[in-house]
C-alpha cells in the first residue's frame, strides 16, 4: 500500500475544505470496505478523509411521515437491525443484508456503495426503486440528487471537486406498498452480482391493481438503471403475470451489459428479465401482506 | 466375502483405534496460539516481496534494479543470477523428481517468463511497505510473446513454444520433435478396437475441465536465516520439511546437512505446498543481508503463481454388452502442465477406468505446456478430471441399458485380482463394498421429487502411496510417551499417528504427546501427501511402540528377576507367565525406569509396501433453477472404503472436505484468463470456493475393508473423496434437466446455455 | 519514512497503545506490533474472514480496518475468547466435533460465531450458515463447524 495522510474532520466545512484542496487526490473513508481494498491494489491517494467524526454522518432517523435518513457513515447492519426500518423498507433491507459478508455489513455503508458507483452495486437499484435522494455537501453548500441520476458511468458519478454525500433520504413508504430486491450470483453468498433488480410497488386499496411502480436493474449497463417505462406500464394495471412479464421485458430491452468473467451479455440480459419479474412479484407479495 | 478385520489381521477389539479423542494440538488451534509460517517472529527480521511478471509469455531483455536499490528501506534485491546455475538434470526431490533447471527457473524466471505472476526478482527491506514500494522501482524490459492457454491449441504443431528446446518423449523415447507436448504415454490391455466392434452399446464424449486451485486459506510463506557458520534454517508451512530441505539444498548447491527446515503449523496444502517458491528466496536474501528474511504471499500471488491443478481435455469411449458387461474402454487425456513439464495425465490415466473390470482398454496420455503456473499436485491429482469423463459415460451407458447405475457399477466392479490397464493387479479392495453401502443407504432409498431435481452417483479410485517415515518415542516416568515425527499435521494426523502408538502400548491416546519436529530432529520422512501419513507414519509409530514394548518387557523381566520369555504384555499390562501374582501396568513400569536401566526410547523408520488403494461412491441430489441455471446441492452422501478408521471424526472430515472441494470444482471453481493470458480472478471474491451457505450437511458412510498391508488395516483417506463429486453432480444435472454436461465447472452460465440449447428456460 | 500516529484502544479488555502509519491495517498492527498472531490473513480483501475480530461489538474483517480508525475503540480478538478458567464453549465444541483440520480459519470462525451467539443465542442451521458465509474453510466442508456452533449454542443456553 502506498503511503497517505489520514484526516478526521469533525465538521462538514472542514471536510469540504480538505476535499476541495486535494481534489482527486483525496478520498472519503467511511466503512472502508471498498477504499481500503482499492488502496491495497495500489490505488494512490494523498489524503484519506475519515468522515465518521462528523456528527451528521452517523445519524440514522426514521419517521413514518418524514421517511428515512441514513448518514454517510451508518453501517448497513445498524440500519437493518433497526426493526422499524427493516419493516418499512424491506427492499432496502434485502440489499443491505446481501452486501458482502456479515463482517462487511458491520462496516459497509449504502453511501459508500453509492459513491463507489459500481454498475453491480447491490444497494443502488434498491435505493433507486425507493426514490432515494442523496444529500450532497460541497464548497457551494448543499444540493440534492436523486440516486437514479447519481451514477454516470462505472466508478463515476455527479460529485464535483470538494463534494461528498452526507446522507441518503428515502420517502416514507406509501400505504399498500412493498419493496423487493434480489440479485443473481453464482454462489449463495459473497459474490458480485451478475445482475440484480429492485422493485417498489404501490397497490390500490383492494390490492388488485398497481397504482405506481418503480423498477431498477443493476450490472446490466454502465450504471444501475431505472426502468421508467416499466413504471408507466404497470401504473393502473391489474396485477397479473402477463403485465409483470411485459414490465420485465422492458428491463431486458434496456439492458446493455458487457461480457466479463462474472457473466455474459446474453446471460445478463436474460437475468435482467428474470430478476425484474421476481422483484416485482416479491414487491407485490409484500404489498399484499402490508 | 470376508470383510472383517479379523479375517486379515486377527484383531478388532481395539481400545484406542477407532475412538475419537480430542486432538493434541487442538487447544493451541482454537485459541490462536498455534504458530503458522507467517506467525514466525524474530529480531532483525526483514520483509521480502517478489516482483512478478505482468505478462503470460515474454522474453526478459533486461532487469534494472538500480532505482529500487536506492530506496532507503531496501537491503537486497536478487534475480535468477543469484541462484547457482543448474545442470539440466532430473533430481529426486522427495516427492517425485524434477528437472533442476526448471525448478530454478520457476523460482525466479530465467530468460523467459512463462505465466502471469511468474517470479522475476525478490526484494528484502525493512518493512513490507518498503519492499512493495521497491518493486515498483524495478524496471524490467520484456519482449512480449504470444501466449497459449488452451491445452489443445498448445498441442498444435504451429503453437508458440514455451520452452524452445522441449521435445516430446513418446512411450519413453525422445522423438526429437519440438513441441509443447513433453510426454506421451499409452497403457493397453487386451484389444479395445475389436471389443468396441463387438459391443452392443458404445458411448463416446469429449470433456473439458477448468484450471482450479487447491485453495488453502493460508498463503505460502517462508522465513530464512543464513547463519555466518554457513548453515541455513528455513521456517515454512510445507507438506514436507524434508523435500523443502532437498529442494533448497539442490537449488543453492548445498549439502542437505547445511539446511535445516523447521515446519510450522500449516494452513492447508492439498498437494500445493510441496514444491518450493519462496524458501530459496528467503535463504538467499538472508545470505545477502545477514539478517533473517520473511516472505509471505498475498492471495493474488497464490492464485497467479502457485498450484494450480491441471485443466484438461479428455475423450472417453466405453462399450458394453446388452447383458450389462463393460467390455471396452478408451481414453485420450491431455493435461495442462503449466509453464514447465509436469505429469498429471499419468495418475489420471491410472485411475480413469480403475473401478471397473474391463478386459480391453487403451489409454493415451499427454502432458502439455501452457502459459499458466506450473501445475502441482492437488488431492488425487488428475483423477477427478478423469472420473468426470468416465463416470459420465458410464451413467449414459446405464441409461441406455435401463440399469440402475449402482447395480451396473457393482456388476462391473474391480475386485481382488482385477488387472488395471496400467499394469498392477489389485489386492483386496473395497469398491464393491462402497457400492453396496450406497445401494443400502437411506439417501439412495429415499424418493427425490419435484421439478428440476435430479440424483446422480459416481465412483472414484485413488491408489495412495506409502513412502518413507520415521518416528521416535521416549517413555516418561509418569507413564506418558513423547512422540516425535516428521509428518506435517494438516488435518489431525498427530493424533491418528499417536493413537497407533497408544494402541500397541495399551495407554490412552491422551498419554501420548506427539510433536512434529524439524529435519535435524527426526529421521527422514516424506511429504504429507498421497494419503500416506496415517498409513506410513502411523506405521512408524506402531513400530516405535513395538520397539518400546520389546524393551519394557526386558525391564519387567529385570525388575521381577525373571527371563524375558516369562513376561507377557497385553493391552499395557505386564505379567509373569509363571507367577500370576506379578503384574504391573505400563505406567507403573514407566515409574521404575531409573531402577531398571534408565531412559527408554523406541524408534522406527519404515518404507512400507502394502499400500491399500481407496474407492469411494457418492450420491448427490441437486435442484436447478431453470431460469438462472444455478445448481443447489440438496443432499450429498459419500461411501468410502477407508480400510480402518483410526480416528473416525477426522476420517469423516477428510471425506466431507474432499466432497466439498469436488462440489466446488463441479459448480463454480475456475481460472479466468483474459485474451492476453492474464489471470482475471486472482481473489477469493471471484475464485469462488464454496461458502457455508453453498453446501448441505455432508453425509458420510465409513466402509471398512481393511488393508491387509497395514498393521491396523489403514488405507489412505484424504484424496479419493474429491474424485466422485463432479461426475455425480453432472449425472444428477442430467436427471434434472436432461442434458449431459461436458465442461467443468457446470456454472450457471453453462447450465443456462444447456437449457437454451434444449429450447427451454429462456424467457 | 512515514510519520506514525499514536493510537489508544482497548484490546481484549486491556488499554493498549501503539504507533502506526495511516496505511497500516488493524490486522497488521495486531500481528506485527502487538504479537497477536491468532488473527490470520487469508485474502487481504475481506473475502475469507480469517482475520475476523469484534470491533465495538460487531464482527469485522480486520484487514479492511485501518489501525488509526480504532482510536478509542474496543477490540476483541481470538486471544481474548478463552479465559484463565478455560475455553469458551465454542472452542470446546470445535475440539469435540473435530471442527478444524488445518486450523488456519478456526480463529476467524470462532470469533465470528461468538459474535453471532452474543447476539442470537439460538440460531438455526440456516442462520449460522448465512452468518458464517464470510468465513471460508477449505478443509472441512463446514459440516462439523456448523454442528459445533449449534452444539455450543445449546450448551450455552442450558448453562
Amino acid at each position: 500500500m502506498y503511503d497517505f495522510e489520514y484526516a478526521t474532520p469533525t465538521t462538514v466545512d472542514e471536510a469540504v475544505s480538505i476535499l476541495a484542496e486535494n481534489g482527486e487526490d483525496a478520498r472519503i473513508l467511511a466503512g472502508g470496505t471498498d477504499i481500503i481494498a482499492q488502496l491495497k491494489e495500489n490505488r494512490r491517494v494523498k489524503v484519506l478523509v475519515d468522515v465518521k467524526k462528523i456528527q451528521e454522518t452517523t445519524a440514522l432517523s426514521y419517521h413514518s411521515a418524514a421517511g428515512l435518513s441514513v448518514g454517510a457513515a451508518v453501517p448497513c447492519c445498524e440500519a437493518y437491525e433497526t426493526e422499524e426500518i427493516a419493516a418499512a423498507y424491506p427492499g432496502l433491507t434485502d440489499a443491505m443484508t446481501l452486501i458482502g459478508s456479515i463482517q462487511i455489513q458491520s462496516r459497509a455503508t449504502i453511501t459508500g456503495n453509492l459513491c463507489n458507483s459500481s454498475p453491480a452495486a447491490d444497494s443502488i437499484p434498491a435505493m433507486i426503486a425507493l426514490g432515494a435522494v442523496a444529500k450532497i455537501v460541497g464548497p457551494n453548500g448543499e444540493r440534492e440528487v436523486a440516486v437514479d441520476s447519481f451514477c454516470t458511468g462505472p466508478g463515476q458519478n455527479v460529485l464535483e471537486n470538494g463534494e461528498f454525500v452526507l446522507s441518503v433520504h428515502f420517502p416514507a413508504p406509501a400505504a399498500n406498498s412493498g419493496g423487493f430486491f434480489l440479485r443473481f450470483i453464482p454462489r449463495n453468498e459473497m459474490d458480485i452480482a451478475v445482475a440484480n433488480a429492485a422493485a417498489y410497488v404501490v397497490l390500490n386499496d383492494a390490492k388488485t391493481h398497481f397504482e405506481s411502480a418503480r423498477l431498477a436493474v443493476g450490472a446490466v449497463a454502465p450504471t444501475p438503471l431505472l426502468i421508467e417505462e416499466a413504471g408507466s406500464l404497470l401504473a393502473g394495471k391489474e396485477i397479473d403475470d402477463d403485465i409483470i412479464q411485459q414490465a420485465a421485458d422492458l428491463a431486458k430491452g434496456q439492458a446493455n451489459p458487457i461480457t466479463d468473467m462474472r457473466g455474459t451479455v446474453e446471460q445478463r440480459i436474460h437475468l435482467a428479465g428474470v430478476l425484474s419479474k421476481r422483484a416485482i412479484n416479491g414487491a407485490v407479495q409484500r404489498a399484499k401482506e402490508s | 466375502m470376508a470383510t472383517k478385520t479379523e479375517d486379515y489381521l486377527g484383531k478388532t477389539d481395539y481400545k484406542v483405534v477407532g475412538t475419537r479423542p480430542i486432538r493434541h494440538d487442538g487447544t493451541d488451534k482454537v485459541t490462536g496460539r498455534a504458530i503458522y509460517g507467517a506467525d514466525v517472529r524474530m529480531s532483525g527480521l526483514l520483509y521480502g516481496k517478489v516482483l512478478r511478471s505482468p505478462h503470460a509469455h515474454a522474453r526478459i531483455k533486461s532487469i534494472d534494479v538500480s532505482k529500487a536499490e536506492q530506496h532507503p528501506g531496501v537491503k537486497s534485491i536478487i534475480t535468477v543470477a543469484d541462484l547457482p546455475l543448474q545442470e539440466d538434470r532430473i533430481a529426486e526431490l522427495g516427492e517425485g523428481a524434477a528437472n533442476l533447471t526448471h525448478l530454478r527457473a520457476n523460482v525466479l524466471a530465467d530468460d523467459k517468463v512463462l505465466y502471469h505472476g511468474h517470479a522475476v526478482a525478490a526484494v528484502a527491506a525493512t518493512s513490507l511497505n518498503a519492499a512493495e514500494e521497491a518493486l515498483h522501482l524495478i524496471d524490467v524490459d520484456y519482449e512480449e510473446l504470444e501466449p497459449v492457454l488452451d491445452v489443445r491449441k498448445a498441442m498444435e504443431s504451429d503453437a508458440p513454444l514455451l520452452i524452445e528446446n522441449q521435445t516430446t518423449s513418446s512411450m519413453g523415447e525422445d522423438t526429437g520433435t519440438k513441441s509443447n507436448v513433453s510426454t506421451h504415454f499409452q497403457h493397453k490391455l487386451g484389444d479395445a478396437e475389436a471389443a468396441f466392434a463387438a459391443a452392443d452399446i458404445v458411448v463416446e464424449r469429449e470433456f473439458d475441465t477448468a484450471t482450479v486451485h487447491q485453495g488453502y486459506i493460508e498463503t505460502h510463506n517462508a522465513t530464512g536465516h543464513w547463519s555466518t557458520d554457513g548453515t541455513v534454517t528455513v521456517w515454512c508451512s510445507t507438506q514436507g520439511s524434508f523435500t523443502v530441505r532437498e529442494q533448497v539444498a539442490q537449488l543453492l548447491d548445498l549439502s542437505v546437512s547445511r539446511v535445516k527446515v523447521v515446519p510450522t503449523e500449516i494452513g492447508g496444502g492439498f498437494g500445493g505446498k510441496i514444491r518450493v517458491y519462496l524458501e530459496p528466496l528467503a535463504a538467499v536474501l538472508s545470505k545477502k543481508t545477514g539478517r533473517p528474511v520473511q516472505l509471505v504471499m498475498t492471495r493474488e500471488e497464490v492464485l497467479q503463481a502457485t498450484g494450480p491443478t491441471a485443466g484438461s481435455y479428455i475423450r472417453c469411449k466405453m462399450g458394453a454388452k446388452k447383458d450389462g458387461k463393460l467390455v471396452a474402454a478408451e481414453a485420450y487425456l491431455a493435461y495442462e502442465s503449466g509453464g514447465f513439464p509436469g505429469a498429471w495425465a499419468a495418475p489420471g490415466s491410472m485411475c480413469i477406468f480403475a473401478p471397473y473390470d474391463i478386459e480391453n482398454v487403451t489409454i493415451d496420455g499427454y502432458e502439455v505446456l501452457v502459459n499458466k503456473p506450473q501445475t502441482m499436485a492437488y488431492r488425487a491429482p488428475g483423477a477427478t478430471n478423469a472420473a468426470f469423463a468416465s463416470e459420465t459415460v458410464i451413467d449414459e451407458i446405464c441409461e441406455k441399458l435401463g440399469t440402475d447405475p449402482l447395480e451396473f457399477r457393482l456388476a462391473n466392479s474391480s475386485k481382488e485380482g482385477t488387472r488395471r490397464a496400467d499394469g498392477p493387479v489389485f489386492p483386496r479392495i473395497g469398491h464393491e463394498e462402497c457400492l453396496k453401502a450406497a445401494l443400502n443407504h437411506p439417501h439412495y432409498k429415499s424418493k427425490l421429487e419435484g421439478p428440476n431435481r435430479g440424483r446422480g452417483v459416481a465412483s472414484g479410485f485413488w491408489f495412495n502411496v506409502g513412502l518413507k517415515s520415521s518416528a521416535a518415542a521416549s517413555v516418561n516416568t509418569d507413564g506418558t510417551v513423547s512422540l516425535v515425527e516428521g509428518s506435517t499435521d494438516i488435518g489431525g494426523t498427530r493424533t491418528s499417528i499417536a493413537m497407533q502408538l497408544a494402541e500397541v502400548l495399551g495407554i490412552p491416546a491422551e498419554d501420548v504427546k506427539p510433536s512434529v519436529v524439524d529435519t535435524d530432529s527426526v529421521g527422514y520422512t516424506d511429504v504429507t501427501g498421497g494419503s500416506r501419513t496415517t498409513f506410513a507414519t502411523g506405521w512408524a509409530a506402531y513400530e516405535a511402540a513395538q520397539d518400546i514394548q520389546r524393551q519394557t518387557i526386558g525391564r519387567a523381566a529385570k525388575l521381577w528377576e525373571i527371563s524375558e520369555e516369562d513376561v507377557t504384555c497385553e493391552e499395557g499390562v505386564y505379567r509373569s507367565k509363571s507367577d500370576p501374582s506379578k503384574s504391573m501396568s505400563f505406567k507403573e513400569l514407566a515409574g521404575k525406569l531409573d531402577d531398571t536401566g534408565g531412559p527408554l526410547v523406541g524408534r522406527a523408520a519404515v518404507d512400507p509396501a502394502g499400500v491399500g488403494g481407496a474407492f469411494a461412491t457418492m450420491i448427490v441430489d441437486v435442484e436447478i433453477d431453470e431460469e438462472t441455471g444455478k445448481i443447489q446441492i440438496l443432499r450429498a452422501t459419500l461411501c468410502q472404503d477407508v480400510g480402518k478408521a483410526i480416528h473416525p471424526s477426522y476420517v469423516e472430515g477428510q471425506m466431507q472436505g474432499g466432497v466439498a472441494q469436488g462440489i466446488g470444482w463441479a459448480i463454480n471453481e475456475e481460472y479466468f484468463y483474459n485474451a492476453d493470458g492474464r489471470l482475471a480472478n486472482g481473489s477469493l471474491l471471484d475464485y469462488r470456493m464454496p461458502t457455508a451457505l453453498d453446501l448441505p450437511l455432508l453425509e458420510t458412510e465409513i466402509v471398512e475393508v481393511p488393508n491387509p498391508g497395514h498393521p491396523y488395516g489403514v488405507r489412505g483417506v484424504g484424496e479419493v473423496p474429491i474424485i466422485p463429486p463432479p461426475a455425480a453432480v453432472a449425472n444428477a444435472v442430467y436427471q434434472a434437466i436432461g442434458t449431459r454436461m461436458e465442461v467443468l465447472p457446470m456454472s450457471p452460465a453453462r447450465i443456462l446455455e444447456a437449457l437454451w440449447a434444449k429450447g427451454n428456460g429462456k424467457s | 519514512m512515514a510519520r506514525k500516529t499514536h493510537v489508544t484502544t482497548t484490546i481484549n479488555g486491556e488499554e493498549t497503545q501503539f504507533l502506526c502509519e495511516p496505511r497500516n491495517t488493524l490486522l497488521e498492527v495486531l500481528r506485527d506490533d502487538l504479537d497477536l498472531t491468532g488473527s490470520k490473513e487469508g485474502c487481504g480483501n475481506g473475502n475469507c474472514g480469517a482475520c475476523s475480530v469484534i470491533l465495538n461489538g460487531r464482527v469485522v474483517d480486520s484487514c479492511l480496518v485501518l489501525a488509526v480508525e480504532t482510536e478509542g475503540a474496543d477490540v476483541q480478538t481470538i486471544e481474548g475468547v478463552a479465559t484463565p478458567e478455560g475455553l469458551h464453549p465454542l472452542q470446546q465444541k470445535f475440539l469435540e466435533h473435530a471442527a478444524l483440520q488445518c486450523g488456519i480459519c478456526t480463529p476467524g470462525f470462532i470469533v465470528a460465531a461468538k459474535a453471532l451467539l452474543d447476539r442470537e443465542p439460538n440460531p438455526s442451521e440456516e442462520r449460522i450458515r448465512l452468518w458464517l458465509a464470510g468465513n471460508l474453510c477449505r478443509c472441512t466442508g463446514y459440516d462439523k463447524i456448523i454442528r459445533a456452533v449449534m452444539d455450543a449454542a445449546e450448551t450455552m443456553e442450558t448453562a
